[in-house]
Order: structure tokens, then sequence, then C-alpha cells
């Protein structure tokens, strides 16, 4: 837009966050994870909270887009980020966001107990666990999320819901349960969905700042590299497959 | 503030941390603890702190390293099983140099043995209990007095020294009841805890990342192991706190921890009264462990009769320091007074192992 004068006035109107450092990102190639973080980065800056924010990034590769970047960050064990979160959220006397990034395997198999337990307590935090259906860091093992039919590197005849279990739907279970204010699945898949993601993002945080109880977005991501699939296979795999046996939606809203 | 109050080992284990500043405990029940766990969840909520009961020790583990991170003094209190299920994050702790203190009321292991005292938990707790190599400072009192005074000086070192600080009791003292003075200890000053993680609007942008995979990242892993051990030599050099009765002219000395420690202290009095040269060195630090203090006695000529509850886990270290096994005599668990889990090892059994030694 021009100004007085003819000097040219620039507005940023999107752009990297400026909490990003340079720093290169630990992931694969076509990994949806560093976009779902992106998404959290963005709807704290909007939301105002980011200044006022801690992130516990669970083992594994779901929190890794939060390396390099300005935020307070901690990280501990395989599995007991929410209470983790809850301890930050307690010596701050509640003036502060405080959330997790996990993935499939950290929140919903080693860190069940805790997570359960964190949202039967109601803990006043927000959990953000992406799946992508397989333990990505260690290699492509089967996850509590994987689907049946769905070759690992542990389930090499595809998974057999008798013999190795079936997938875990992990919102719909916390929306069952009362200390839990929010309860949502989104996805990355095509830029409609990322939006609306987003739009999930920042109600799970607003129920935390209001204090009404625990949090929860699930949020589906790609894993091209221990899919066995080229970026955009696995992108149209997310729709066409994953997407089905995990419904996308808010499952809980409570005021 | 200042008071003579008639009270428990559990009562005292909290006015200590009280009296420390520490106003956020999160713990699990178990058997006997469970006094040092309800003592919180009545006094902390109305000094506007934090109590929580959560679903085991591996979460309370994992709350007090939150708390820690957040820059606040915080413990647990727990019995062996528990001790047992808090070590994986405990470890990590211990990698992220958390201050933090966590209270092991020691039970007969091993497994869940019994819910009576016993002191069985030496070794897990003066060799880092996880994994991985690392140390925590761990305290041993032997009265209600020390376990008042020590919380407060476990507080002191473990931000002193971003280090655990484990406070090794048993079931005996936690619920046996003495006068003792309650009143604040001051130390003197400890490092700020300007690393503590409140979101960097607090903090003038500043931003920590507290991990635990610190070995990824530069500083590279040989370099922060490296780090950690220098700085549990320097705790080893300048930490190292020993108690000593009749120790001068002693030709026999009896070493031990915790409620054994008392019975001892009966046992010399009955040795002098027959005019026999034994006394005894208490260690409070059971890490770090106060090997000059033995070696010179062993130097010295002395012998030593280690009596500890349990079937020989400190005797190690002291044959360690005295580098003499023929020198070192062990009178364990199995001199108990009874088989059964209230068997508890009597001043006289001891006074009759020295009279033997002497």
């Amino acid at each position: 837009m021009n100004d007085k004068a003819g000097s040219v006035h620039k507005e940023k109107i999107y752009g990297p966050s400026d909490y990003k450092m340079d720093f290169p990102l630990p992931s694969c190639p076509g990994c949806g994870s560093p976009s779902a973080c992106k998404i959290i980065v963005e709807a704290l800056e909007e939301l105002g909270l980011i200044q006022n924010s801690v992130v516990v990034i669970g083992v594994g590769c779901a929190g890794m887009g939060f390396f390099g970047t300005k935020m307070d960050m901690a990280m501990c064990a395989h599995g007991p980020s929410p209470s983790v979160a809850a301890g930050i959220k307690h010596a701050n006397y509640d003036d502060v966001t405080v959330f997790t990034v996990q993935g499939d395997g950290d929140c919903a198999a080693i860190g069940a107990g805790y997570l359960i337990n964190s949202a039967a307590r109601g803990d006043k935090i927000t959990i953000f666990m992406f799946n992508n259906t397989n333990y990505g860091t260690t290699g492509g093992q089967m996850a509590p999320t994987t689907l049946l039919g769905q070759v690992t590197t542990t389930t090499p005849q595809g998974r057999d819901g008798m013999a190795q279990g079936y997938p875990l739907h992990v919102p719909e279970i916390l929306a069952t349960m009362k200390g839990v204010a929010y309860s949502a699945r989104g996805s990355i898949h095509n830029f409609a969905h990322y939006q609306r993601t987003k739009k999930y993002v920042k109600s799970a945080l607003q129920k935390q700042t209001a204090g009404i109880g625990l949090s929860f977005v699930e949020i589906l991501t790609a894993c091209p590299v221990n899919w066995r699939m080229e970026p955009i296979k696995a992108i149209r795999w997310i729709e066409e497959e994953v997407t089905v046996e995990y419904p996308l939606g808010e499952f809980k809203n409570a005021d | 503030m200042d008071e003579k109050l008639f009270i428990h080992g559990y009562e005292a284990v909290g006015r200590g941390a009280l009296n420390a500043g520490c106003l956020h405990f999160f713990g699990y029940p178990i058997t006997p603890q469970n006094e040092i766990t309800e003592f919180f969840a009545r006094e902390l909520p109305q000094r506007g702190g934090r109590f929580v009961q959560v679903e085991s020790e591996a979460s309370s583990a994992s709350f007090v390293f939150g708390a820690a991170a957040g820059g606040v003094r915080v413990m647990t209190s727990t019995a062996s099983p528990g001790w047992g299920l808090m070590q994986e994050i405990l470890s990590h702790i211990a990698f992220c140099e958390l201050p933090c203190v966590v209270v092991n009321v020691q039970r007969g292991g091993p497994g869940q043995g019994t819910t009576r005292h016993a002191q069985t938990d030496y070794l897990s707790a003066t060799r880092g209990g996880g994994h991985g190599g690392y140390k925590s400072i761990v305290l041993a009192p032997s009265s209600v007095q020390e376990c008042h005074d020590l919380m407060q000086l476990a507080f002191y070192l473990a931000d002193k020294y971003r280090i655990l600080t484990v406070v090794l009791a048993d079931g005996i003292l936690i619920q046996i009841a003495e006068y003792i003075d309650v009143k604040p200890i001051d130390f003197g000053p400890v490092p700020p805890k300007d690393w503590a993680l409140k979101g960097i609007g607090k903090k003038e942008g500043r931003f920590d990342f507290i991990q635990s995979t610190r070995g990824l990242m530069p500083p590279i892993y040989k370099t922060i192991v490296e780090q950690l051990h220098e700085k549990y030599g320097k705790i080893a050099e300048s930490e190292t706190r020993v108690k000593t009765y009749q120790a001068d002219d002693a030709e026999l000395l009896l070493i031990s921890y915790g409620y054994v420690a008392r019975c001892c202290e009966e046992a010399v009095n009955m040795a002098r009264g027959e005019g026999l040269k034994v006394g005894m060195i208490q260690p409070i630090t059971l890490w770090p462990f106060p090997y000059e203090t033995l070696e010179q006695k062993a130097s010295q000529g002395c012998r030593f009769l280690v009596v500890e509850d349990s079937m020989g886990q400190l005797v190690e270290d002291v044959r360690l320091a005295v580098e003499d096994k023929k020198r070192v005599a062990l009178l364990g668990m199995s001199s108990r007074h009874l088989a059964g889990e209230l068997g508890m090892i009597f001043p006289e059994t001891i006074f009759e192992e020295v009279k033997k030694l002497i």
C-alpha cells in the first residue's frame, strides 16, 4: 500500500514465526509433525499466549518441530508429559499456559496411564497428540493407532485385530470423562482441514486459559518414510484410509 | 516460628520441608510413609501450596520433575517399592540437573517384602537407583530432630548443586516420637533459578530447554557427562558429613545409620560401662560416603563392626574405605530379635557381638 510521500508501507500478512530460529528440522521429508507444530505456534501467537507458555515435548518425532523455537520447553521421559506439564502448571500457580506435544505411542501406549489419570483429575493443561499410526522415531513399528491390515516392521503380515489388538480412539475415550473440557481430532492433509484443525487447537488452548479442564486435540500426520509412500500418496492415504478409521471433528466442547 | 514439640518422625519431615519453604508435594499412598503424604494434604492447601495425590510413584516423580523445572522447592515421599517405581524419572531428573527432594522411608524388600522397617535400599540410593550412571546426595537421619533438620539441609543442597537429594529414612524413624526444636535453619544463599520454566514473557525474552536428550545437541554427550561427574566430585570434596561418638580412643568402631545408629549408640554406652574402647562413626551423608574418615581410622589400627538392617550393603562401602576385609565385620538382618517383620537389631545383640570381637 502507498504511504504518504510515496514511501512503501509493508505489512506482514503471513510468514515464518518470529519465535522460530534458523534451526535445522530433524524431521524426514514429507513428515506432518512440523506443520502440526506450526499450527500450535500460530494459534499461540494469534491468541497472544506464546510469551506466557511452556511446551512439554514427549519422546518421539512429534515435538521435534519445536526444536529451535524461542519458548520455554521441557522434555522428560517417554510417556509422562501430562504429569510433567501439570507439575509446571502448579509451580507457576496456574499463571502459565502449559501444553504437551506427544506422539501416539508416547501418549496412548506407554503414556496411557498418565493421560487417563490427568484427564480424570481435570489437570488444567492441553495435550496435543500427533497420530501417524506408527512409531516413527524407532523405524516404523506398530503403534496403538496402527490401522487394521497396516503393515509395519512388527506387523509384517498387517495388523490383525485378534492377534495384535485394535486401533485406539483417544479423543472419543476422553470425551466420556468429566475432567475433560475439550476433545477433538483434526487433520492437516489439505488446507481446509489445516484451518479447521487450527480452530480446534485454539479452542483447546482457550479452554485451558478459562480453567475449565483438560483439553485434547489429536492431529493426523503423515509419515511417508515409514509408510513406504511418496509424500503425495501419504497425504492421499490419510484422506482415503486414516480418516475412515479416525473420524474428524469435535467430540466434546464443555463450558 | 521456633517451637519445642513432641512429634513423630513423619511430622518432623513435613515441618522440616515447610521450614525450608517447600510448598509443593505430589505423592502416592504406600506404607509406612502414608502419614507424610497426609501431613502435606492437610497443611499445604491452607498455606497456599499445592498438594496432588497422583496415580503412581512414576507420576509423582514426573510431577516433581515438572515443578522443579518450574523453579519451586518440591518433594515427594515414598517407601521402597515406590522408590523402585520412581527410578526411571529420577534418572531424567539427574540428567536435567533439577533440584528436588525425595524421601524414601525404607521397608523390607525385595519385592513387596514387608510393610515394616528395614535398610535394604542403601545400594539403590547411593549408586543412583536408575539407569545411566548418576549420583544423588543421600542424607540419613537417625532421630526425629534429624528428620526435621536434614530435610532443610536436603533442600539447600539440592538448590546449591542443582541435584536430587534423597532423605533415606526407615519405618521406625518415621513412626517414633521425640521432643525436637522446630525452627528454620539458614544454610546461606543458593543460586537464583533464572533457568526456571515460566514463559519467556516473565524472563525478559530468555528461553530455556530443560531436556533429557541433552546429549543430542551441543554441548555434546561426553562433555555433559564429564561436567556432571565433575560436579559430583566437588560435592564429594565439600559436603561429606559424619557424626562421631566416643571415637577418639576407640579400638573398635561401630558403623551404622538410621534407626540402627540409635541402637549402636546404646551399645557403645554398654561397652564403655565395662571399660571397652568402643566408639561409633555414623555417616550423615551416605553419598558422598566418608571414605577418608574411615581410612584414617583404619590407618590408626581401628577395627570396624558394621551394623545394618539388611544382609549387607553399607558394609560394601566400609570395605572400600578400609581395604582390609579381615578388619571389617558385619552384624546384619540375621541378628534381628524376631524372624518376622517386626524384628529389630537391639543394643544388647550389638553389645554381645562387640564383646566377641574386642
